[in-house]
């Protein structure tokens, strides 16, 4: 019985990791840009509510009516910003301006906020704390149920959005095709700046999540986004429902690794991301001894 | 006024003059085809006047509003829509998909997604298939249906005829006649000489980046055309 519990919060932690991945994946998708400041941004949302929530006693969620449009506004200056102007110059510029985007966000934070550990679970009333009875002595917490459901609704949501709606349409084709969207009329730069907003939303909706399940301090985006980035390599980067799959496999394998040792939460999470890593190297070994040949000269 | 007024257009490809001091107008309803030899700056010149590539120097007017600085998805709201060398269609998207992409310039007009099924009768059972999975026919009428969606005031076809089969060809160019004869404005490029003759009004030779020949398709001799195609004689004027 025990087993199966941690079966299910596998699964449930899953829906939080595929919630944080989301914006990742998705801007790599969009503009192939992988964000290194992802963990770092879904920290500010977190500064942003627990600073609502403590200063003007707010709900958290309803304090998300104010952050959400926040995140995407910041969204939009990164892209007209910095990630824009950083691609002009190559494919790895823009990476390395999110690491020191990253670093700067870090040290602001601090300046800001000091080292403290905070926590948004005291604000929720008892919400962080309370649990669906399973039976036989098994308990779920009701905040991983309710993380699942909206990591499900906005990953639903997003691909209803993508494949429905027209501007949906013009962000897939301009990932497809960023030239040509334009000989049709699609303003590239607009599209690409809305992706960008849109996945800033959703690092923000991550952020909550992250700060009502744990604590957070201004330098724990690093790791969220390891898991962030496990998570999409796991289900294949730039796919929204290979996310979700990504992100429960990652939560299964640490809850497991949990299970079987108190040491194996985050070693078994790497370990099946470092195996699913190898493994796609294992299959497209051709492409990867192509690659060397190219560029090593081997 | 002619619809397109192009004076002195200059495109570079870093140090390649591609276009050089190119100028020519095409009038409402008129039909240009556009010939010479691989290199000679045709698909340089379409894609300066859609905007994909910036002119260097010299001056591009539609219907007398000067758009030589314009961003290419201005011009398409404008009315210009460039059906690209090798189709570019967004291979994940299925056909129906790519055509909505294009109304996006929401310039108004009277092409639909099925108006587009009735030009090209080919699409209809394929309307919501992956473009990946299309034959190289189908995907060229959709290629030319989404530039039909953006409702352009005028069509500059790249050598739709390229890596098709001679079937395909023909198919493709009913339905171009088809348009000619509603009284679109186009500019094509076509390497194949007798068709280009056939459909257009008038035609012009690009040797080096430069129009070494232009004249009405019924008056000019295939002879003048290949000498200038291959460089025989240098500037020669027909009218």
């Amino acid at each position: 019985m025990a087993f199966l519990t941690a079966l299910v919060e596998g699964v449930l932690l899953g829906g939080y990791y595929a919630m944080l991945a989301c914006g990742l994946s998705f801007m790599f998708g969009v503009m192939r840009i992988i964000n290194l400041a992802h963990g770092s941004l879904a920290i500010v949302a977190a500064f942003a509510l627990w600073t609502i929530a403590d200063r003007y006693e707010y709900d958290p969620f309803l304090a998300l009516i104010v952050v959400l449009p926040v995140m995407g506004g910041l969204g939009w200056l990164l892209q007209r910003g910095i990630l824009e102007r950083s691609a002009r110059s190559g494919e790895l510029i823009p990476i390395l301006s999110t690491f020191g985007l990253a670093i700067v966000v870090e040290n602001v934070l601090f300046e800001c906020f000091g080292a403290d550990i905070r926590s948004l679970a005291p604000y929720v009333g008892s919400l962080a704390y309370d649990s669906f009875d399973l039976g036989g002595g098994s308990y779920i917490g009701e905040l991983a149920v309710l993380t699942f459901a909206v990591a499900i609704l906005l990953l639903g949501g997003l691909q209803l959005f993508l494949t429905y709606t027209p501007l949906g349409r013009q962000i897939r084709a301009t990932a497809e095709d960023p030239d040509t969207v334009e000989l049709v009329g699609v303003n590239s730069r607009f599209v690409n700046a809305m992706a960008a907003s849109i996945a800033l939303v959703t690092v923000g909706l991550a952020g909550l999540f992250l700060a009502l399940r744990s604590n957070f301090d201004p330098y724990a985006g690093s790791l969220q986004l390891i898991f962030a980035f496990e998570a999409g390599v796991i289900g294949g980067t730039g796919s929204l429902w290979g996310t979700l799959a990504g992100g429960i496999i990652l939560g299964l394998a640490q809850t497991l690794g949990a299970h079987i040792h108190p040491q194996g939460f985050l070693l078994a999470g790497h370990a099946v991301f470092l195996l699913v890593l190898v493994g796609r190297l294992y299959i497209s070994r051709h492409a990867l001894r192509g690659f060397l040949k190219a560029r090593l000269g081997w | 006024m002619s619809l397109l007024s192009i004076t002195a257009l200059d495109i570079r490809h870093g140090l390649l003059q591609a276009v050089r001091e190119v100028s020519f107008q095409v009038e409402q309803g008129e039909t240009v085809a556009l010939i010479g030899a691989n290199g000679a700056g045709k698909t340089t010149l379409l894609r300066g006047i859609a905007g994909s590539h910036r002119p260097w120097r010299g001056q591009i007017r539609l219907d007398g509003t000067d758009i030589t600085k314009m961003p290419t998805y201005q011009r398409v709201a404008m009315g210009i829509a460039l059906v690209p060398e090798g189709r570019r269609l967004f291979a994940a998207m299925t056909v129906e998909e790519n055509l909505l992409i294009a109304r996006a310039s929401g310039r108004k007009g009277d092409w639909t997604v099925d108006r587009v099924m009735e030009t090209f009768p080919m699409l209809k059972p394929r309307r919501h298939a992956r473009c990946g999975t299309l034959s190289g026919g189908e995907q060229q009428a959709t290629a030319i249906g989404r530039a039909l969606m953006t409702n352009p005031r005028l069509l500059l076809l790249d050598e739709v005829s390229l890596g098709l089969s001679p079937l395909a060809v023909n198919l493709v160019y009913k339905s171009v006649e088809a348009l000619i004869s509603s009284g679109a404005t186009i500019v094509l490029v076509e390497q194949d000489l007798n068709r280009a003759l056939k459909v257009a009004n008038r035609v012009m030779c690009m040797l080096e980046g430069k129009i070494v020949v232009e004249g009405n398709a019924g008056t000019l001799t295939r002879e003048q055309i290949t000498d200038a195609y291959f460089g025989h004689q240098k500037r020669a004027r027909v009218e």
